[in-house]
């Protein structure tokens, strides 16, 4: 499976995939972050729970924060919604053709739902 | 670069996870639509915060809320939910850390490095899905 990759990258960097690649990067990068909080957050309140060390503690701390959160809530619904338009391309192939517009259709969705999240999660802060 | 070819239908690794991280995207979403729904009921009476529906919807167990003051909460502790906490588990972390295999996989990675990290992949997935079911059955 593994490729050989002849493109620098900045070369890369420039290529204009337009919507459908902004979807590729940001569907592996919100994949990743989540499996990477989830398996620090099991291992976290593993040690807690079972040793009560004080380095669970402090990577709760990290995943506490606001800033933390809003990425992580990012990468979860922009993750799932996404999935999702992948999976329904895949099932249907014929819909390949409509791709482009697909990626704009499924920021109708993403930003209302982020967007909502985020006012109420700023509001909920600020409150303190 | 090219785009990575799609992996051929058979019994091979990388197919039959192709299949499976469709089918484990799809049982994660309707999961999700049960858990929140039931969050919003179990939040219905004490106003419950996005944070515990969040934490709720991801892993519906009674201990992930137990801050929230949530009345009547050993009502939720039951097998039903256990069997819904275990399949989020396993539908993710399979999911999950296949996907992290497929990344690493993209990045020319042949022989020995390959066979370790699969093997560091597959210990690290063995072991979240002990430590979720050991909490689960715990709680
Ligand atoms: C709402 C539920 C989810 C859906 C619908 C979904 C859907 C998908 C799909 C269709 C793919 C394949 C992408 C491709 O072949 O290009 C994928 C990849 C991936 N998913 Fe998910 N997923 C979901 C939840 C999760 C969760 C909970 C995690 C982490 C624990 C996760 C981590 C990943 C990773 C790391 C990849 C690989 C990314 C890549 O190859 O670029 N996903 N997901």
């Amino acid at each position: 499976m593994a490729l050989s990759r002849k493109v620098s990258l900045s070369a890369g960097a420039k290529y204009k995939g337009g919507g459908p690649m902004l979807a590729w990067v940001l569907h592996r990068i919100s994949g990743l972050g989540i499996i990477i909080f989830v398996t620090l957050h099991v291992i976290a309140s593993f040690f807690t729970q079972q040793f009560g060390s004080d380095l669970g503690i402090s990577i709760n701390i990290i995943y506490e924060s606001i800033y933390f959160q809003l990425f992580i809530v990012f990468c979860a619904i922009f993750h799932g919604v996404n999935g999702f338009r992948i999976i329904v391309l895949d099932i249907w192939p014929r819909l390949i053709r409509y791709q482009k517009e697909s990626t704009w259709l499924e920021w109708f969705v993403i930003l209302p739902l982020y967007g909502l999240t985020v006012f109420i999660m700023i509001q909920r802060f600020l409150e303190g | 670069m090219r785009s990575r070819a799609m992996p051929k239908p058979s019994w091979n690794l990388d197919y039959m996870m192709w299949v499976f991280t469709r089918l484990s995207g799809l049982s994660l979403i309707l999961l999700i639509v049960i858990g929140i729904s039931a969050g919003l009921l179990m939040g219905a009476r004490s106003q419950m915060d996005l944070g515990t529906l969040m934490r709720w919807t991801f892993f519906p167990n009674s201990n992930h809320v137990l801050d929230s003051e949530i009345p009547d909460l050993y009502l939720w502790a039951n097998g039903f939910w256990q069997i819904m906490q275990i399949l989020v588990v396993f539908f993710a972390a399979t999911h999950g850390f296949n996907g992290l295999r497929v990344v690493i996989e993209d990045y020319s990675l042949s022989g020995f490095w390959q066979i370790f990290l699969r093997f560091l992949i597959l210990l690290l997935w063995i072991f979240s899905i002990m430590v979720g079911i050991y909490v689960i059955l715990g709680s």
